[in-house]
């Protein structure tokens, strides 16, 4: 129902940087996914939008207004916080009346508002308890359905999973899913879980140290990210960064890692041909290493030998941690695979899904597309 | 900064002070720190001025210096006023924590009725003390005293003991009463912090063979050391700065031999209308004051 | 405390000292309720035994309600404490909220401050404060003890509300917030219904040190019927030749009742507030 605009966004708290020149555009009936390591500003973020902090400098827009000045009550928000926050004094139905008692809506329209939200959320039985009489999982859907009974323009969502456990997350993740559908409403959605990230969002924005890093959509990210720190906090298992050296060799381009060499394909040569002679991090993600002996044919000429360190079976595949000569990298491998430990074991690696980044900060990946 | 055109400039303003922390802050503290301000720091300095003047009561007197101060210092009485108030919280302070502890280790035990118990033990503290003094003032009158009723039927005394009328007696009842009232402070206090310590270190302490004593001395006396020391310190200022006590039961005498600053202040200050003397009296109490308030706070703040 | 006692260790470590506390800290009031319902020819008949009641009456509460301004050192005790103690504790809230919640300049400095101000006592200040009760035409009446028991009751009622206010967790309110609260109307509706086992132990603490305060209203109260409890009791019925010993106990009882009422309905309270950082006086 609206649009959210920062543009230019700054949070000093002392000399302390929160946030640092912020632009962000999330449109309307977007799922935004603000995801970055602990400390990194997203919540300072969020809650700028809320109007719980004020900006330092910068311009915040909801709608079509400017909010800087308005206090969050003004500004037709919802959020959904990580402890819950539910009224401890009041119960369920209480909690979830209180911001349209508030606005003064009259008696049945709360009534059927709030009916509404909790049969969304199957927590009909739960309406006369107190906070303190309900499990996690029914606090986070009282906490979610408080905010669904606005019915607000942008709803806010600070880590609201992080307390579940970890079956309880993957069904309240799809749960939300459905409710963001359902609602057609713009979020925005707080998280350092890179799995919700890739999961729920239509857009998901990377922060690090206050800095928004990339902005993009969840698979584009992946396939894309635009540096070293992108790279490796998105996606699990975490991609594989090996230093290494451009070699250029009898007229192709090659990967010199000491312990072996992988020829870059002709498809992105032109691209990586200025790095030819200098360090750069090679970077591959787990799943595109493969067990030779099951890789797909056209892999199979593209293998290093390394030794396997430790086996993780998780059923559905299995991830092996190898060295090869002085790296370790993490491989998932089919679950026919059949090595002990510390046995050599030959690695196809997909050298088109590789990548390549600056050795130097900001560790910018060399666009090879 | 807004976009909105804005409607009713003075109760926007208003309201957006309201919204906003720093004025908000400052807004909230306003009505009590204008009480604060007009009747006790503005006192304060009126006190630091009045103390310079020979001011008496109804008359704004001239700048004197330092003279009331100086003239204190060769006031016998004076002296005697100062030493008086030293002994009655200093020495006082001892026993309170002692008899304290010793409340509080027996009220910590299991016991029926322990709630009731510990409500009775609280009421020296609770009750006007102005009232329980009365009491006291009886039990120690010449005439009326319980304790000589019960010595002189014991035959251990032919005549009523003059509590509030020998000097060394006087100063010695009051200190006595005063330990009365401190005794339940330092003893629910220090119970707060019995009750701090784990149960399952003095068990663990019982397996290793700690004996009660033992364990007394390395587990119990090192928790409760901060709330004896903040209990101290806080009952050194109040006692300090007493007043009811000792106006109810010798007003000071018999001969002077009990006047504390504040008895004395009143004395001088108000029953004799000089109040540039009285205001330096009660002024004399705060360096000693400050002392304290500022261990307290530096204890408090230590981490 | 560990292990299993004997009884007679448990009698030994735990009763007689018991007993000896209990004895020595009630005794006097055991003697003031003793003598208040004595007669007060019984006190002089040398061959009673004074620890004992002979003969049982009310004559000396009668006394003082016939022949004493008690009930109306009763009534302006009461509205002079409530009256303050409402005072206190609203200037405290607002006071205790500031310093838990809001960052605004100079916060720390008068959180400091606000702890000082509790350590001042009235015997530094009651002279230069009898000055400016004086100036502003407040002697006897409500006004004098009204406005000047906050200075000492507003610090330690800020201090252990902020205290309270603290372990309120700082989302709930801003949820309030986000659902359509000013600040203002977070703190009325949702911080203080949470921190009600503060308030009350803030209330009663307010309370009791108006109840009992004794300088001020000595000073401040010279005229006969708008003295309080306390201060009428100690000085009109302490004349210097004749003392009526029955009738002050009774006053004595009947001053201390209310609060010993009080207290002993909220001692949890009490004790809490008590032990919260620190103390009345
Ligand atoms: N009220 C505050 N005062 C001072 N510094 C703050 C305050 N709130 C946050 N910060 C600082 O700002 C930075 C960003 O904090 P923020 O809470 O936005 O992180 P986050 O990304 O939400 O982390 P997390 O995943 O741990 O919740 C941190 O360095 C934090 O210490
Ligand atoms: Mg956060």
């Amino acid at each position: 129902m609206a649009k959210v605009v920062l543009e230019n966004i700054s949070k000093m708290f002392g000399k302390v940087a929160a946030v640092k020149n912020c632009d962000l555009t999330v449109e309307d009936k977007e799922f935004v996914i603000l995801v970055g390591p602990s400390g990194c500003g997203k919540s300072t973020a969020l809650r700028m939008v809320a109007g719980l902090e004020e900006p330092t400098t910068g311009t915040i827009y909801i709608g079509d207004r400017a909010v800087n000045d308005l206090p969050p009550k003004d500004r037709d928000i919802a959020m959904v916080f990580q402890e819950y926050a539910l009224y401890p004094h009041m119960s369920v139905y209480k909690n979830m009346a209180f911001a349209l008692k508030l606005r003064k809506f009259p008696k049945e329209e709360i009534d059927q508002r709030v009916r509404e939200a909790s049969d969304i959320l199957g927590i009909q039985d739960l309406l006369d308890r107190k906070p303190k009489q309900l499990s996690g999982g029914q606090r986070q859907r009282v906490a979610v359905g408080r905010a669904i009974v606005r019915k607000p323009a942008v709803f806010l969502f600070d880590e609201p999973l992080s307390n579940l456990d970890a079956k309880l997350r993957v069904q309240m993740r799809a749960e939300l899913s459905k409710l963001h559908d359902r609602l057609q409403t713009t979020i925005i959605y707080v998280t350092h879980d890179q799995v919700e990230a890739m999961t729920m969002g239509t857009k998901i924005v990377v922060m690090k140290d206050a800095l928004i890093q990339q902005i993009g959509t969840p698979l584009g990210v992946y396939n894309f990210p635009v540096n070293l720190f992108v790279a490796g906090f998105i996606g699990s298992p975490v991609m594989n960064f090996i230093p290494c050296r451009v070699l250029s060799k009898d007229g192709r381009l090659m990967i010199d890692a000491e312990a072996f060499q992988l020829p870059i394909p002709e498809k992105k040569a032109p691209y990586y041909q200025a790095l030819a002679g200098s360090e750069a991090f090679f970077g591959i993600r787990p799943n595109d290493i493969y067990d030779r002996l099951f890789a797909p044919e056209h892999l199979k000429e593209n293998a290093i030998r390394a030794v396997v360190d430790v086996i993780e079976p998780l059923g559905s595949e299995i991830h092996l941690n190898v060295t090869a000569g002085k790296h370790n990298l993490v491989a998932m491998v089919d679950t026919q695979t059949n090595v002990r430990m510390h046995q050599e074991i030959e690695l196809a690696i997909d050298l088109n899904k590789m990548h390549l980044f600056e050795k130097n900060p900001p560790n910018l990946r060399i666009a090879a597309e | 900064m807004g976009s909105e055109t804005v409607k009713s400039r003075g109760g926007r303003s208003l309201r957006r002070l309201l919204d906003r922390e720093s004025s908000l802050g400052i807004i909230l503290m306003l009505p009590g720190a204008l009480l604060l301000i007009i009747f006790m720091a503005y006192p304060f300095f009126l006190g630091i001025w009045l103390s310079l003047t020979d001011s008496v009561i109804g008359e704004m007197g001239d700048f004197i210096g330092f003279r009331n101060y100086t003239d204190l210092l060769g006031d016998s009485i004076f002296h005697q006023t100062a030493r008086n108030t030293l002994i009655y919280a200093l020495v006082t302070v001892p026993f309170k924590a002692m008899l304290g502890l010793g409340l509080a280790m027996v009220l910590s035990n299991r016991m029926r009725f322990s709630n009731p118990i510990r409500a009775a033990v609280m009421m020296p503290w609770i009750v006007p003390t102005a009232l329980s003094t009365l009491g006291w003032f009886m039990i120690l009158d010449p005439v009326f005293s319980p304790i000589s009723w019960l010595l002189r039927s014991l035959g251990v005394i032919k005549q009523n003991i003059n509590f509030l009328g020998d000097p060394i007696l006087a100063i010695s009842s009051v200190c006595l009463v005063n330990i009365w009232r401190g005794i339940p402070f330092f003893g629910i206090t220090i119970l707060a912090g019995l009750q701090a310590v784990p149960q399952e270190l003095h068990e663990a302490a019982a397996i290793d063979g700690a004996n009660a004593w033992h364990r007394f001395i390395h587990i119990t006396i090192p928790t409760i050391r901060g709330v004896v020391l903040i209990a101290a310190l806080l009952s050194i200022i109040w006692t300090f700065a007493d007043f009811q006590l000792i106006y109810i039961l010798t007003k000071g005498g018999p001969a002077n031999t009990t006047h504390i600053f504040g008895t004395y202040a009143y004395q001088i200050g108000l029953s004799a209308t000089d109040i540039g003397q009285g205001a330096a009296i009660a002024l004399y109490m705060f360096p000693i004051l400050a002392v304290f308030a500022i261990l307290l706070l530096m204890y408090l703040r230590r981490d | 405390m560990v292990g299993s006692e004997t009884l007679g260790k448990r009698v030994l470590g735990i009763y007689l000292p018991l007993a000896f506390f209990i004895f020595f800290l009630l005794f006097p009031f055991y003697w003031m309720s003793l003598v208040s319902f004595k007669p007060t020819n019984d006190l002089f008949e040398l061959k009673y035994n004074p620890f004992w009641l002979q003969t049982f009456t009310l004559e000396n509460y009668l006394y003082l309600f016939q022949n004493t301004d008690f009930s109306e050192w009763l009534k302006n005790t009461l509205i002079i404490s409530v009256v303050s103690t409402v005072l206190s504790l609203g200037c405290s809230i607002l006071i205790g909220y500031a310093l838990a919640r809001l960052r605004f300049p100079g916060s720390n400095f008068l959180g400091v401050g606000i702890f000082l101000a509790y350590l001042v006592p009235p015997t530094l200040l009651f002279i230069p404060l009898s000055q400016v009760i004086a100036k502003l035409n407040l002697y006897n009446t409500y006004w004098a003890l009204i406005l000047t028991y906050p200075t000492q009751l507003i610090p330690f009622a800020s201090w252990l509300l902020m205290g309270y206010f603290r372990t309120i967790p700082k989302e709930i309110e801003e949820c309030a917030m986000a659902d359509g609260c000013t600040r203002m109307q977070a703190l009325v509706k949702i911080i203080l219904p949470l921190s009600l086992p503060g308030m009350i132990s803030a209330g009663i603490f307010c309370f009791t040190l108006c109840w009992n305060e004794f300088l001020y209203a000595l000073i401040f109260m010279s005229s006969g019927p708008m003295k309080t409890i306390p201060v009428g009791t100690v000085s009109d019925l302490i004349k210097a030749d004749t003392l009526f010993w029955g009738a002050l106990m009774a006053s004595a009882v009947l001053g201390s009742f209310p609060i010993a009422f009080l207290y002993s309905f909220f001692v949890k309270y009490y004790v809490e507030g008590l032990t919260a950082g620190a103390v009345k006086r």
